[in-house]
């Protein structure tokens, strides 16, 4: 029986977390079926379509999905689970919120953040902030899965699956949607970007978060934050990476006054290049960094836009 | 109305937790042992909703070792009215510890069940909503903020782009999120007072509920260590580097 992966999107276009949910799906052998839930979704439906093993793509689209919530979600994939024999979903706020409804209702475990399948039923995932590494094997029958997806590739493009409408499910009719303050940024996503510079408490104020914006600019990065930045109010929650944030694995990983925890670690540590920007010597985030400066970063960050600024970024 | 919350026995957030040479599990002797940080936040809350009026009683649950009745004491000497210790050994997975809570809630009857958005242990993320689903409650989950009524709940959610806000009928289960409040420290007269309050002990057989790991652990191994790279001493050098790895 195929896998099902639950698409995550903005009904105008497909998340980068559903392209490397498709390859972790792929990887248990079978066929891939995408389902995406929307309202005025065809966009995002035509590119999940396009994405290369995709065998179907499974539209519902109704005005109870324009925003995706729990309740409604998980009744929809349970009508179709029958079909599949794993379900998996991007470890997204999205994911996360929706796959442990489904699980329960199947009376199956759910295998939360896989980062490699070694086989069909069997899975690494990390534990305790990535301080070790668990490999389960899920029991027969159906599997439920979320997906780390900075440890899967995307799968590419070239796929051309066809579009199936299916209708909507049932309403519990439990909840509603009842507002939203998305940021609006210019920049890329944290999750998806190429580069990401992150600010942590040594920053001191959100103001200064502004020296971090400027380089970010420069290089098209996204800005993050340690968990202490997030705390102590300097920007919004969106912005956490770590643990108990979001997991990022850009090429270029520059930390900017972060002392380096394991829970910030754990959300960084697969980034290609690690850069630390500390003034303390000691800080535990040098032991992991690839290049390390020792210095003050209300200093060391205008030298570097400047230097940026000589280079032509 | 009652409000129930779930709290469980976790290594301390500040330990390095090391890998046993083994490979089949995690060291966890003579380790300093905690409330998951999740769950403090959702006993604040819950004890937050009582000093204004809006609880009447809020009712601490813990599922684990029988070591699990300190944790059950903190969420006392916080405010929790009282306990029930469900004792199991050994790992109790998300799926198990929902199918006790569920039992636990069709008895207790509560309006509101506050949980730890994850545990910092198995960083599963699952029991809140899977007892939702098994009750057939909405859910409010990485919850931002709360606004209890009598009949609803409107819940400010920390999602990836930012906040969203769902209103969700009572009774319902709420995940917490960091931000949404910072858990007191329990007062030394609180501390005293909490041995007097009762823990009620139980078992998952007491609840029909089969408590087996249906995963099966094959092996808990070291992640792969990165190496310290060098230090650089000036920006100049370090935009230098940088270029020449290719990654600017």
């Amino acid at each position: 029986m195929p896998a099902l992966v639950i698409a995550e999107h903005d009904n105008k276009s497909l998340k980068d977390a559903t392209a490397k949910t498709v390859s972790a799906a792929l990887a248990l052998g079978g066929k891939v079926h995408v389902l995406l839930a929307g309202h005025h979704c065809g966009a995002a439906a035509e590119a999940a379509a396009k994405l290369q093993g995709v065998e179907t793509v499974l539209v519902s689209d109704a005005p109870l999905y324009e925003h995706i919530l729990a309740e409604p979600m998980a009744a929809l994939i349970l009508s179709l689970a029958e079909r599949y024999d794993a379900i998996l979903a991007p470890a997204t706020t999205g994911g996360k919120n929706v796959l442990p409804r489904v699980a329960a209702l199947l009376d199956v475990p759910q295998i939360s953040e896989i980062i490699k399948v070694l086989g069909p039923n069997t899975f690494e995932r990390p534990i305790y902030a990535g301080s070790a590494i668990q490999t389960v094997e899920a029991p027969p029958g159906k599997k439920v899965i979320t997906v780390r997806t900075t440890a899967f590739k995307a799968a590419g493009p070239g796929g051309t699956a066809p579009i199936v409408a299916i209708p909507a499910g049932p309403d519990p009719g439990l909840s509603s949607f009842a507002g939203e303050a998305l940021s609006s940024s210019e920049r890329p996503e944290l999750t998806s970007a190429r580069t990401v510079i992150s600010g942590g408490r040594g920053m001191q104020s959100g103001d200064s978060f502004k020296l971090l914006e400027r380089i970010a600019d420069r290089l098209h990065a996204a800005v993050g934050a340690s968990r202490a930045a997030v705390d102590a109010g300097f920007v919004p929650n969106q912005y956490q990476v770590g643990q108990t944030g979001k997991v990022v694995a850009p090429d270029l990983y520059i930390a900017v006054g972060i002392s380096g925890a394991i829970q910030h670690l754990a959300g960084m540590k697969e980034s290609k290049v690690i850069v630390a920007i500390n003034k303390d010597e000691e800080a535990p985030i040098f032991q992991v960094a690839d290049f390390g400066l020792v210095a003050d970063l209300f200093q060391a960050l205008p030298e570097m836009e400047a230097e940026l600024a000589k280079r032509g970024f | 109305m009652k409000v129930l919350v779930p709290v469980k026995r976790v290594v301390d957030y500040n330990v390095k937790v090391r890998v046993k040479s083994d490979e089949t599990g995690v060291e966890l002797a003579n380790l300093k042992m905690s409330m998951n940080p999740f769950d403090e936040i959702a006993v604040e809350e819950a004890v937050r909703l009582k000093e204004k009026g809006k609880a009447t009683e809020v009712v601490a649950v813990s599922i684990g070792p029988r070591e699990a009745a300190e944790t059950i004491r903190t969420a006392l000497a916080m405010g929790a009215d009282r306990g029930i210790l469900v004792k199991t050994e050994g790992e109790t997975e998300p799926l198990a510890v929902a199918k006790i809570l569920k039992a636990i809630c069709d008895s207790e009857k509560p309006r509101l069940v506050i949980t730890g958005k994850q545990a910092i242990d198995d960083d599963a993320g699952q029991t809140g909503q899977m007892l939702a689903a098994l009750m057939g409650w909405p859910q409010g989950t990485f919850a931002h903020k709360l606004e209890l009524d009598e009949h609803s709940a409107r819940i400010e959610r920390e999602i990836d782009g930012g906040l969203q806000s769902v209103e969700v009928r009572l009774p319902a289960v709420m995940t917490t999120d960091l931000r949404l409040n910072e858990p007191r420290y329990a007062s030394l007269p609180n501390i005293m007072k909490a041995k007097k309050k009762p823990i009620e002990e139980k078992t998952p057989a007491d609840y029909g509920v089969d408590a087996a790991p249906r995963l099966k652990v094959l092996k808990v191994a070291e992640p792969p260590k990165r190496q310290a790279g060098i230090k650089v001493k000036s920006v100049g050098e370090l935009i230098g580097k940088l270029h020449d790895a290719g990654v600017l």
